[in-house]
This record gives C-alpha cells, structure tokens and sequence, in this order.
C-alpha cells in the first residue's frame, strides 16, 4: 500500500481536478450577482478573505475558496445558492472553521457560504424541551444560554468555545459527555436545509419520527455535502441534580484502559471516561495547574451523574474497579470548583502542546473497547519508529482515540513522518476492529481509507445516497467518498436516464 | 445508476449473508416477510412477490463491548433473552415480531426515555441491495462518523431500499429497579416535569403511569417524591396500548382533541400516541416527498423491493 503522504501529494493536485483553471478566480460577474443578492458587505472576495477560508484546522494545503458570502437568513442562503447554481459554482458550507478532517476545505473556487453571520437563538421551548437555533450559534454559547433555565446541549466536543452547531450537525460531533449522552445526531431532532437547488426543506420534526425516511439521520455527519443547514431544532437535556468527578492515577496506560472496559463490562455507563498519559498531563499541569498527579503515567477522569444515591454507588463502584485494576490514587473531586478546573485541565490539552511543539496532528480513530490497551501499545511503537512524540488524550469510555503527533513543520522531513506514523495508526485500528473516524469525520482526510473500511458495493451505496440530495454534484465536492466512487468521477462515467431526476 | 469502478478489495464472507443475497436475487420482485404483527404498517405489499425470511440467529454478542450482531430473522423475544441473561437489554420493541420487522417499522420502544430510540441503537446494518449484493452500513464499534449513514436512513424505512439481513445493535444495561406507579388523578405533564428522566410517562386521559428505573434508593426516593403529591399505587405493567401510532410534537399531547378518553394512551415527553383510530393524514413537505422518491429510485431502481409499501 501507498504511503499516506504519497497520497497526500498525490492530492495536491485535487483543487485542479475540481475545477480546472476556469474557475480559478471570483468573475466580476459572479461576484456583482452574489451582491446584488446580499449586499456588498456580506460577500468578500479579496485575496486575505479567500485565503483565510481556504483552510481549515486541519494541516491541509491546497484549498482555493472563491467569494465568501456571509447570509444572515435562510433566504439570504437560498439567493447565494441559487446564484452559484446560476454561475455554476460549487458551494461549500462552513461554520468556524475548526474541522480537523478538511471537511470545509474549498475546491475549484466554490462560493464560501460562511455561517457565521446566522448565529442567532431563535427560541428555546421548554414544553418541548427543544431550542431552535441558527447554524452559527456557538456550541458553548447555546449551553450558557441555557443554563439558567437548568438545561444544557449534550455534544460537547472539546473545541465548544468556537466550533458551531450546524459544523457540529454536519460532522456529528462528540465529546467527553457523549459516553452516556450519545452524540450530536441524538440531540438534533430536525434540521432545516438548503439544498443546491435552492430549494429548502425540514428533515425530522420535533415529535417521534413517524412517516417517511429518516432523511435527518442521513444528513447528519454528511460534512456539507447534502446541503446547507440553515435551522437546527436541538433536544435541551436538563441538568442533573448530583454528579461526581473522580480522578484516578496509574502506573502504566494499560492500567487505565482496562478500569475502562471493566467499568462497562460491570454494567456502569458513566457520563464521561477521559483518559490522559502522562506526557499530556504534564504538559496540561504546565499549562492550567490543575491539580493532575505529573508521576502518574496515566490519568482517568471518570464522571457519573444523576439522582444522588446512584452517583454515589457508581462513585464507589468505579473507584473499586479502579483499585483491583492497579489504580495508585483514587481522588474524588471535592468542590464544584475542583471539578470544574480538571475539566478545564481535559478540554485544554490540545493548547498546552504547544508549549511543546509548534505543530500537532490529531488523529481520530475508534477502537472496541476492549482493544484499547493493545492499539496504544502499538500507537507509542509506532511513534517511536518515526521518531516523533506522540501523546494521548481521549474520550476511553466510546473508545475513541486521539493520538497526537507532535512535530515542527519548520524541520525537513518531520511532516512526512508525521503522515507515515498516521497511515500506521489507521490500520492499526482497522486491524483492531475499528473504524476511520469516531467524530472528526473523513472529509479529504480520510477518504482514500474508506475502502478498507467498506466494500465497492457499499461505497456506491454511500454514493447513491449522497446523488439523491446532490444529483449534480455541487455542494463540497470532493469529500468523504474515495476519488473513484466520489460523485464528480461518477457523473462523467455515468448516462442518467432521462426523466430520473425529474 | 450504473456501478462505479472497483476500489476496495473488501468483500462480504459470511455464507449465511451470501445465502440470502442469492435468494434475494438480482430480479424479480421480493418481501421480506418477518413474524407480520406489524404487516399492514405502510401499505399491503403488492400482490404476487415473492416473499422471503431474513436469516435468523445472534451471530456474536460481546456484553463488554455494549454490542450484538444479530440477523434480522432473530425473533425480538430470543434476542431480548440473550441480552437479559447478561444484564443487558437493547431499545427495540418487543411486540411478539423479529429483530429486522422492528428496525424496519422503526416504532421505539414504550420506555424509550429510558432505553433510547431505535435509530441511535443500530450502529451497522447489513442488506441486501437491489441488485442481489450485500451492503454494510455504519461500523462495528458505538461511535462511528465514518462515512455517510446508511444505517439511519434503513431504520422505519420498511425495507423498500434493501432487504435488511443483519445488525450490529448497541445495547445497555438493565437497570437495577423498574418499577411502574400509576397515578388516578395526576398533572401528567407535571410528573414528567418533577420525576427525574423516568422510563416513560404515559396518559389515557384520566390516569398517568410512570416507569421508574435505576438504583433501588433512587427510585424509592423518586416514589416518595411522586406520591406525596398524587395519589398513586404500584402497579405490575403499564395499559395495553391502542393499535394506532400518530406522531406530534411532545407538548401537543395536551391538546388531543380528536380523541376521547379511553381511546389512546399518550407518551408523554415524547409525542407519540397510540389511538383507536389511525392518525390523521400530515400534509408532507414536497421536498422531503421528491428526496424520498429519489432515494428510492437510487436505491432501487425497478421498484423491486417491498412493492406496495411507503415508509
Ligand atoms: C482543538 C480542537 C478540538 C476538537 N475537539 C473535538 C471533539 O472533542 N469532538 C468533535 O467531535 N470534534 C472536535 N473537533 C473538531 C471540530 O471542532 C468539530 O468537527 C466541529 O463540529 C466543527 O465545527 P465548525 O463550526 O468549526 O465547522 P467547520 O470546520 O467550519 O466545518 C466542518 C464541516 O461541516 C460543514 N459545515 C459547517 N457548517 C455547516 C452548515 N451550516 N451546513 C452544512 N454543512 C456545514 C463544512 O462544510 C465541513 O465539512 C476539535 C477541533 C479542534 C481544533
């Protein structure tokens, strides 16, 4: 098999491929008609802007976005997506930008639709214990927004103080609290979408899901490349009377990952199950002083919550386990205040590693539980091979890993080792019985991995679902399905019958 | 649509899949036919299809993992006990039909609060497609975004784009207590307020039930809590339910005008009711109509699978 970095720059060329020269740059004409449609302070098309837009929070080059519109209704998106189908231009939905899978990466100069502008809290419906908001809400800000009515949002991925609620619909995000919540798709009961027609329409309703398909379900973690979503109606979750934090120390990695599976396989399901190792503790100590044990070669932080007795008696139980499974010190969070700083600690371990390095690689891969120990094992194994350091920091409770690869890209050769040692992790996992992502999503990323996760046949599956929202291939071309199954090779291969697409 | 140049060399083994994918065949038309408690939910299938079983049996049940890959011709009831014996339990409905008939109606179960819908629970799904090949969706593990989601889009979808062969279903512990109260003369609106997630809380227009679940201290406390309020005695199980499902937003419950009491039982917090009567036909969004139409004739283009039912 290829390298994953000869894939990469076997990539480079993709914008081209998209696009071709003939699109490489905003027309005059395009740009007048996206105004005339907003108004000329919501559309950009200055190098800084389409530069800025180009990228994501993932490490990928290469994106060339063409005018950024900023609508601030469903409307407004309607009439740029309708301009673009008019110029015919792709379109690619983009929320804050902190997607580590290049999933908001612009090909061929598509029109930016930026959501940042449609961040407005529409209304909050206790009765239905339901809030209808605008895709550019900020996740933290909607989870603040509810807490004085004793309700929060469930998903609540670690970049929550930025990353948005239609980014977290389009990539079905997770977070700490997802172990037992479950993630962003259980919380999202409709979504109100534009479609590259121009055409909109509600998926899902705020009742139970009764006639027809589950057209929401399908929209979910499709990474912008259904739609755009413009309403999302989220489920509230009220608060819970009691919780506990418990934090638990050991002497090797394994230790931790085995209390994980042991704490499940007793019939717990925790709120939240983070494990640390020691590199990140170190460096999260550095950073927030929290108050993690820096000796410990790897750290658990273990939530459970609801009615007071049961928190209790799960407290008891998790630390037992912790205890039989070698656990060196069993701490239980005194104080709100304590609590809440270790949290601090867990959501900010990706800025404390750049006290260590200038860049990072986060990977995103999902094990069986019970596989945890061995595929970290392997993961440090396969650091050390390329050199490079590698730290963990993740959501142990779904089995969702994170290693993160530490390098500087000013130092030749370090990136290369960078993507070789990811390859590496990929099919550790696969071999494991994983998958390619738990919550960051394929975009380009990954998509030239998704045929050793899935057959021919279940690839074109995936494609026929994306054709039936995207018959024409506009909305974020490029991603998630592999290059031979993504429906921009398709279409050319393809004669549609006429009258199919009605 | 025509295929798509082959990339993966990935295949599906399992010669009990392969078995049913070459009965499913590439022509003619075909039903998959469970144990038909739920037969007439969507339309009668058209007359002279050729009807099938899905394969039956749990293939590998890891209880640690909160995992089962079952077949679709599983019967709930045999399932629900293999889970039961470990301590776990999973969020289909057990109406005396089969595991691959409840994913493909789609109707949660009654204590869904609890348990969680069915379209969270199915994780992967295996089918098999139009063309007589077998399709995996999802993934084994119980956090997946890999890729688009097959596995929702096949739940309640009454097996018109596939003919659904075997899951991987998440499921949970049972809790240590469950206990149902009913109440005479209860708010029931404000028992689902004041009780801490319960199971279910169920109306009929006079009494409220509630399912009470978790640790044996917390669920006394919750019992105290609600009878001290409202007249309320245990009871061994919840009302039999009405044949009938609507659907509405949770809080118009309160507002059933249609029917009288005695003809329904309400779900309260969820918004599902089960009437004497069927539910009243909703105006559907045409767009929603034209993106289901195109699915279908995505996924099956000559209308092979399933004729005569609309999910
Ligand atoms: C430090 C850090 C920590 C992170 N931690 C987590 C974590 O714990 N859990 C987790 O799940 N993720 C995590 N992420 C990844 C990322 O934050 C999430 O994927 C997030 O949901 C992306 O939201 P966004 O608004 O930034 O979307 P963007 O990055 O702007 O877009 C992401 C994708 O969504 C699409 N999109 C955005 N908005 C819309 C819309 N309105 N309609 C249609 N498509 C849209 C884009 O086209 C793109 O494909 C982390 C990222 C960073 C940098």
């Amino acid at each position: 098999m290829t390298s994953f970095l000869d894939r990469i720059r076997a990539a480079a060329p993709i914008a081209s491929r998209y696009g071709g020269s003939k699109f490489r740059k905003p027309t005059d004409a395009l740009v007048a008609d996206l105004e005339a449609a907003l108004s000329p302070g919501q559309v950009r098309a200055d190098g800084a802007q389409r530069a800025l837009l180009s990228h994501d929070a993932s490490l990928f080059d290469g994106g060339v976005a063409g005018p950024v519109c900023f609508p601030t209704t469903g409307e407004e998106v309607q009439a740029v997506v309708t301009v673009a189908l008019r110029h015919n231009r792709a379109i690619v939905p983009r929320g804050a930008g902190t997607g580590l899978a290049g999933g908001a990466i612009p090909f061929g100069a598509p029109v930016v639709i930026s959501l940042t502008r449609m961040n407005r809290i529409l209304e909050v419906d206790v009765e239905n214990r339901v809030a209808w908001v605008e895709p550019g809400v900020v996740n933290l800000d909607l989870t603040k927004h509810l807490k004085r009515i004793g309700f929060h949002f469930a998903p609540d991925p670690s970049s929550q103080q930025v990353c948005t609620i239609g980014g977290n619909v389009a990539t079905n995000s997770g977070g700490p609290h997802c172990l037992a919540y479950g993630v962003t798709d259980a919380h999202v009961l409709a979504v109100e979408i534009v479609l590259a027609s121009g055409e909109k329409a509600m998926l899902g309703s705020i009742g139970p899901q009764d006639e027809g398909l589950d057209l929401r379900g399908a929209f979910i973690g499709s990474e912008g490349t259904l739609g755009v979503a413009t309403k999302v109606a989220v489920r509230l979750t009220k608060n819970p009377p009691a919780v506990k934090t418990l934090l638990l120390s050991f002497a090797s990695v394994r230790a931790a990952a085995n209390t994980v599976s042991a704490v499940i396989a007793a019939g717990i399901v925790p709120a939240a199950m983070e494990v640390m190792d020691q590199r990140i503790t170190i460096a999260v100590e550095n950073f927030v002083k929290a108050g993690y044990p820096v000796d410990a070669a790897a750290v658990l932080l273990a939530e459970v919550e609801g009615l007071a007795d049961g928190v209790k008696i799960e407290a008891e139980q998790i630390s037992a386990i912790g205890t039989q499974n070698g656990a060196t010190e069993v701490r239980l969070a005194q104080s709100e205040a304590e609590r809440e700083l270790l949290w601090k600690g867990r959501k900010t371990a990706f800025g404390a590693v750049a006290q260590i390095k200038p860049d990072y690689y986060l990977h995103d891969t999902v094990v069986p539980r019970s596989a945890l120990a061995d595929v970290l094992e392997e993961i440090y194994k396969i650091a050390d091979r390329h050199q490079l350091i590698v730290m963990n920091v993740f959501h142990a409770g779904d089995g969702n890993l994170h290693p993160l690869l530490l390098f500087d890209r000013r130092i030749e050769g370090e990136l290369d080792r960078v993507h070789a040692a990811g390859a590496e992790i990929v099919e550790a996992s696969l071999a494991a019985g994983g998958v390619l992502s738990g919550e960051h999503g394929i975009g380009i990323e990954k998509q030239d991995y998704m045929d050793r996760l899935f057959t021919s046949d279940d690839l074109d599956h995936q494609n026929r679902l994306r054709n039936a929202f995207d018959p024409s291939c506009r909305t974020n071309p490029g991603k998630v399905l592999p290059m031979a199954h993504s429906c921009a090779d398709i279409q050319a291969l393809r004669s549609v019958p006429a009258g199919v697409w009605g | 649509m025509t295929t798509t140049p082959t990339t993966s060399t990935l295949k599906v083994t399992d010669p009990v899949l392969l078995e049913f994918a070459a009965e499913v065949g590439a022509s003619g038309k075909v039903a998959v036919v469970g144990a038909q408690t739920r037969w007439d939910v969507g339309g009668q299938p058209a007359k002279g299809v050729r009807q099938l079983g899905a394969p039956a049996g749990v293939v590998e049940y890891k209880p640690e993992e909160m995992t089962v890959k079952v077949r679709a011709g599983t019967s709930v009831s045999d399932l629900d006990a293999e889970l039961a014996a470990a301590g776990q339990r999973c969020a289909l409905p057990n109406r005396g039909g089969t595991v691959g008939g409840a994913v493909a109606v789609g109707e949660d179960h009654l204590g869904v609060l609890g348990r969680g819908p069915v379209r969270d629970s199915v994780l992967q799904v295996r089918y098999v497609s139009a063309d007589g090949v077998t399709v995996t969706g999802g993934g084994p593990v119980v956090k997946n975004v890999s890729g688009f989601n097959l596995p929702k889009l096949m739940v309640g979808s009454l097996g018109v784009l596939g003919c659904l062969s075997e899951f991987v279903l998440r499921t949970n512990p049972v809790p240590g207590v469950s206990r149902w109260l009913q109440f005479a003369d209860a708010d029931p609106f404000a028992v689902f307020d004041l009780a801490h997630r319960p199971g279910a809380v169920l109306w009929n227009g006079t009494s409220t039930w509630v399912l009470l679940e978790g640790y044996l201290p917390d669920v006394e406390a919750q019992n105290t809590l609600l009878i001290k309020q409202w007249a309320g005695v245990e009871v061994e199980a919840p009302p039999p339910l009405p044949q009938h499902r609507w659907a509405m937003p949770p809080a118009a419950l309160s507002t059933v005008g249609p029917l009288p009491t005695g003809e329904f039982v309400a779900s309260v917090g969820v918004g599902r009711l089960w009437g004497q009567r069927p539910a009243p036909p909703t105006a559907q969004d045409p767009v929603v109509v034209e993106l289901s139409r195109r699915l279908k004739t995505n996924f099956d283009p000559t209308g092979r699978l399933n004729p005569g039912r609309t999910p």
